[in-house]
């Protein structure tokens, strides 16, 4: 666990008073949230409890039904249209908040058509218009730290799941992300490939990256995070540092979900 | 059966295979296009559009494509409005009456084709796409329309064939083509047989060819759908070369 202050550190992303419907089931009932710049925040939650839903509204994969989300200094402007429903009023904003924030999916989400190296490096010249060159050089040094340099010309079809979602996490970096979103990273693997991804994101955290997780691993939660959240029913029911929390001081349900 | 005649025939049809696939080309290629704004329009969700598409599908589908020619070859002429608008010198003419009508027909075909591709685009990638900042026309040139053809293609080379074959019914309003030309020779030659074997056998030939064209372009577009390249082969290490050396 790094010891960094967070207090001191800008805010990297904020969510405030988030409500998220979906028709008549009410999913977050006013969710409030801070992550500071470089700090690791674990997300954590019985299946149902909204998690994933916060985690999508940072980038609106999920449009809140109300709310405020910003991410750096950027707060996400919302609008009504004709029909009532709510959306992001410049889909502009959206497009350069996305691509200042890294997501991570549950079933890796690789383009299937495109090569490893392709993948990697897909957004930052069609998104972000920089030079071919250097993001193919970039690219290969990303997936060689996420070690599958080897893997550049294969297809995402062609390697286990640990791999691919190894260069998920390297095409998201190749972003040059301001905040890193991983949504179960490792939810989908076979157990012995979770420890490979792991791996991965705990070295992310050291380098001090921003990064939300919603996750089940328990001990990444407890080793990597500097602050772990519990969602219960679209609320958040404890929140604090891993080593109050995993010592008995969260909530009562807190305390049982991690109990088992 | 008279053999001898076979080679005549065929040379007598061969100058018809460029008019064939000027046909066949054009209109398919043409007929892509509003193939593609028509798949659009029924996945747009938009009511008025998403009616308009399926009542024209409704009614190209549905009737007949000889219908379909005659309507357009002999039908519009009837009107002074058609005769005085600007379209007459297209539509005066049988080669582009009938490039109108293989065009508007196979776009009823492909457009259910394309649609098919759209729906089988994985949305997790869609998503993954979005997710990095990509939207609108981009987000749908480098990842939805690369999926969706990739899925399509198959199906799409079995339209090319289809289309090949009802160019034969560009005969019918005097354009020679391969049919047009076989019936002027069976009415000068009255050896029905004959021709029509030596017509059937260069439609044969097209399609054979176009088949495998489409076949090697659907193995270029999907490496990520055959084995990985090193997949049961062992790479020889350092050591095992050396000793063969």
């Amino acid at each position: 666990m790094s010891d960094l202050n967070p207090s001191t550190q800008k805010v990297a992303v904020s969510l405030t008073d988030l409500h998220k419907s979906f028709g008549s089931l009410e999913v977050l009932k006013g969710v409030n949230l801070e992550a500071r710049e470089g700090e690791v925040v674990s997300i954590l939650g019985a299946s149902g409890s909204g998690k994933s839903t916060m985690l999508r509204c940072i980038n609106m994969l999920e449009v809140p039904s109300s709310g405020l989300v910003t991410v750096g200094d950027e707060a996400i402007t919302l609008k009504t249209d004709r029909k009532g429903k709510i959306k992001p009023a410049d889909q502009r904003q959206v497009d350069r908040v996305r691509s200042r924030v890294g997501m991570v999916f549950q079933s890796f989400n690789l383009w299937s058509h495109k090569t490893i190296l392709e993948n990697v490096i897909e957004a930052p010249i069609h998104v972000q218009g920089r030079p071919k060159a250097e993001c193919i050089e970039e690219a290969e040094d990303l997936l060689d730290k996420v070690g599958i340099a080897d893997k550049r010309d294969f297809y995402p079809a062609h390697l286990s799941g640990g791999q691919q979602q190894r260069a998920a996490i390297a095409r998201a970096l190749a972003q040059h992300p301001d905040v890193m979103l991983f949504d179960e990273p490792t939810s989908a693997l076979d157990p012995e490939l979770v420890g490979e991804v792991l791996k991965v994101m705990r070295r992310l955290a050291d380098e001090g990256r921003t990064m939300l997780v919603v996750t089940h691993e328990m001990g990444f939660a407890r080793d990597v995070s500097n602050r772990v959240v519990f969602l219960h029913q679209g609320q958040i029911d404890a929140e604090g540092s891993p080593a109050d929390l995993f010592n008995g001081k969260g909530s009562e349900r807190f305390q049982k979900f991690i109990a088992g | 059966m008279d053999f001898a005649f076979f080679w005549e025939a065929l040379l007598t049809l061969l100058p018809g295979v460029p008019k064939t696939l000027q046909l066949a080309f054009l209109s398919t290629g043409l007929g892509a296009i509003i193939a593609l704004f028509l798949a659009m329009m029924r996945l747009s969700g938009i009511k008025p559009l998403d009616w308009f598409a399926r009542a024209y599908l409704f009614v190209f589908r549905g009737s007949p494509l000889l219908v379909q020619i005659f309507l357009i070859y002999y039908g519009l002429s009837q009107f002074p409005e058609v005769r005085n608008s600007i379209f007459w010198p297209l539509l005066r003419d049988p080669f582009w009456c009938a490039i109108i009508a293989l065009t508007l027909n196979t776009a009823a075909y492909g457009s259910e084709v394309i649609r098919g591709g759209l729906l089988s685009v994985p949305h997790g990638q869609v998503e993954a796409a979005k997710a990095c900042g990509m939207s609108g026309f981009r987000l749908f040139r480098r990842i939805i329309l690369p999926l969706a053809i990739r899925q399509g293609l198959p199906a799409y080379g079995t339209e090319l064939i289809l289309m090949v074959k009802a160019t034969s019914l560009a005969s019918i309003i005097t354009i020679m083509e391969i049919t047009g030309l076989a019936a002027r020779l069976v009415s000068e030659t009255y050896l029905v047989i004959e021709v029509f074997v030596v017509a059937g056998a260069i439609y044969l030939a097209i399609n054979f060819i176009l088949t495998r064209l489409v076949q090697g372009l659907e193995y270029r577009l999907t490496p990520h759908l055959r084995e990985r390249p090193d997949a049961g082969i062992v790479m020889p290490t350092r050591e095992t070369a050396g000793e063969r050396a």
